[in-house]
């Protein structure tokens, strides 16, 4: 086996000279497949969705693939009702709203965002980690400090970690909003809406810590071959090699490309720790997609003393922004481009819908990578 | 959210803690989410401050050695 240093082992992932190949072989394989039309393969996470469109993967294969965008960004996918609920929190005197980075600029249906209502005077601070919420709550003992926490599993047990040091460290003034949603939910839920694809690149970092078992299951019951792929260049036309050999055989099973990070069985640890905080919403709103049955998780009842929504409940009616397709797009049934209002009224300086401002939304990736001189 | 990084573990700093370092930058993240070890030079997944997952090398360099053998034959 070849020695080879960090370094290398970094650039290979990305490497021209190793790309180029793996390329043409993909194209060769493409070509005898002929298809009556070309094959739709679903990148779930909006991260590949950025790597596909900055490496130009799509239109390199555009021949034969059609990439649709899938619903895994978690930023995109928080109900605009969420939105203005995190708005009102924000608003009060009493409060702290901690969340991390890009949610603040996604605007409420009153046009406005977090960043604008900080700029307002109101305390609203981004963390790059959910543990940071002790020490601003230890700091500012007079406020309630409130974590509006996101994301799908690959977050998830971070708010589970954070909760169990504020059960044990006793602190009173530390409270979370979970909005943590379950990517295995959506996707089941968007195959049985009548999605159809002929393929699936499962997300990397979710799969780091629900393992690969779980998208089994969904492979097995809607027929459909996935592969577990990881966030290079290299990754996504292994993935593809393999999703194309699987679709050709009508084998739907899935295989993990990106082995290095995901092992099969995922992250127990941390499996174990969100069983033990967080049990199944009996339904939670997204954008696009409306309510979805047990798609997202809220605290168990040990936890729920700090529990921002049993105290200030979420009572907001969900509201699209007029004229933004970002909850159609979620669902993989338009393009970006598609939007009346892409790249005139919907800017990443002047964002309209949470696509446009999140570094994993499908509006984002086409603006920087397609739209841009 | 779901953007990780790969960080090299320059020192583990607490049962909780470690220093790290991606790309020049140092960084305090948290090992307590990883249900392995880790020691000075492990690679490891960051996410949002939180190590989720030890980097495999044996199976990066698998991956490599399979695919240059592959391509080899092209």
């Amino acid at each position: 086996m070849k020695n080879l240093k960090n370094s290398e082992i970094l650039t290979f992932f990305s490497d021209p000279k190793v790309l180029q190949p793996l390329l043409s072989r993909l194209k060769d394989k493409l070509s005898g497949l002929t298809p009556k039309d070309r094959i739709r393969i679903l990148e779930f996470c909006g991260g590949h969705t950025h790597v596909i469109l900055r490496h130009g993967i799509d239109e390199a294969l555009g021949e034969w693939i059609e990439f649709v965008h899938g619903p895994g960004c978690p930023v995109c996918v928080i109900a605009q009702s969420r939105i203005d609920y995190a708005l009102s929190l924000a608003e009060r005197e009493d409060v702290i709203l901690a969340t991390y980075g890009d949610l603040i600029r996604v605007p409420g249906s009153n046009g406005l965002c977090l960043q604008q209502i900080r700029a307002k005077g109101k305390d609203v601070r981004i963390v790059d980690s959910s543990l940071t919420t002790i020490t601003i709550a230890k700091e500012n003992p007079s406020k309630k400090v409130i974590f509006f926490a996101i994301g799908f599993e690959t977050t998830t047990p971070h708010t589970a970690f954070l909760a169990k040091r504020i059960k044990e460290e006793g602190l009173k003034n530390l409270l979370i909003v979970s909005n943590h949603v379950i990517s295995t939910e959506i996707l089941d839920y968007l195959l049985i809406k009548g999605l159809k694809v002929d393929g699936i690149i499962a997300p990397g970092h979710v799969s780091a810590i629900i393992g690969a078992k779980p998208w089994e299951e969904l492979s097995f019951k809607h027929q459909t071959p996935m592969v577990v792929a990881g966030f290079e260049p290299f990754d996504i036309l292994q993935a593809l090699d393999h999703l194309v050999y699987l679709i050709k055989e009508k084998n739907a099973k899935v295989e993990v490309q990106y082995k290095r990070v995901v092992k099969p069985e995922g992250n127990v640890a941390a499996q174990r720790l969100m069983e033990e905080v967080f049990e199944a919403r009996d339904t939670f709103p997204w954008r696009g997609f409306g309510y979805v049955p047990r798609s997202a998780y809220k605290f168990k009842e040990a936890f729920s003393f700090l529990d921002a929504e049993a105290i200030f409940p979420c009572q907001f009616e969900e509201n699209t922004p007029k004229g933004c397709l970002c909850g159609v797009i979620l669902q993989g049934k338009a393009k970006p481009w598609e939007c009346k209002l892409f790249g005139r009224a919907c800017t990443p300086k002047t964002p309209v819908g949470p696509c446009m401002v999140s570094n994993e939304g499908a509006c984002l990736a086409y603006f920087k990578y397609r739209m841009a001189p | 959210m779901c953007l990780g990084y790969p960080f090299k573990i320059l020192e583990v700093t607490s049962p909780f803690t470690a220093l790290a370092e991606s790309k020049g930058v140092k960084k305090e993240i948290y090992i307590s989410l990883l249900p392995e070890e880790v020691k000075p030079g492990d690679w490891v997944l960051v996410h949002v401050g939180f190590a989720i997952a030890k980097v495999d090398e044996e199976q990066a360099l698998q991956t490599i050695n399979f695919w240059d053998e592959e391509l080899e034959k092209l």
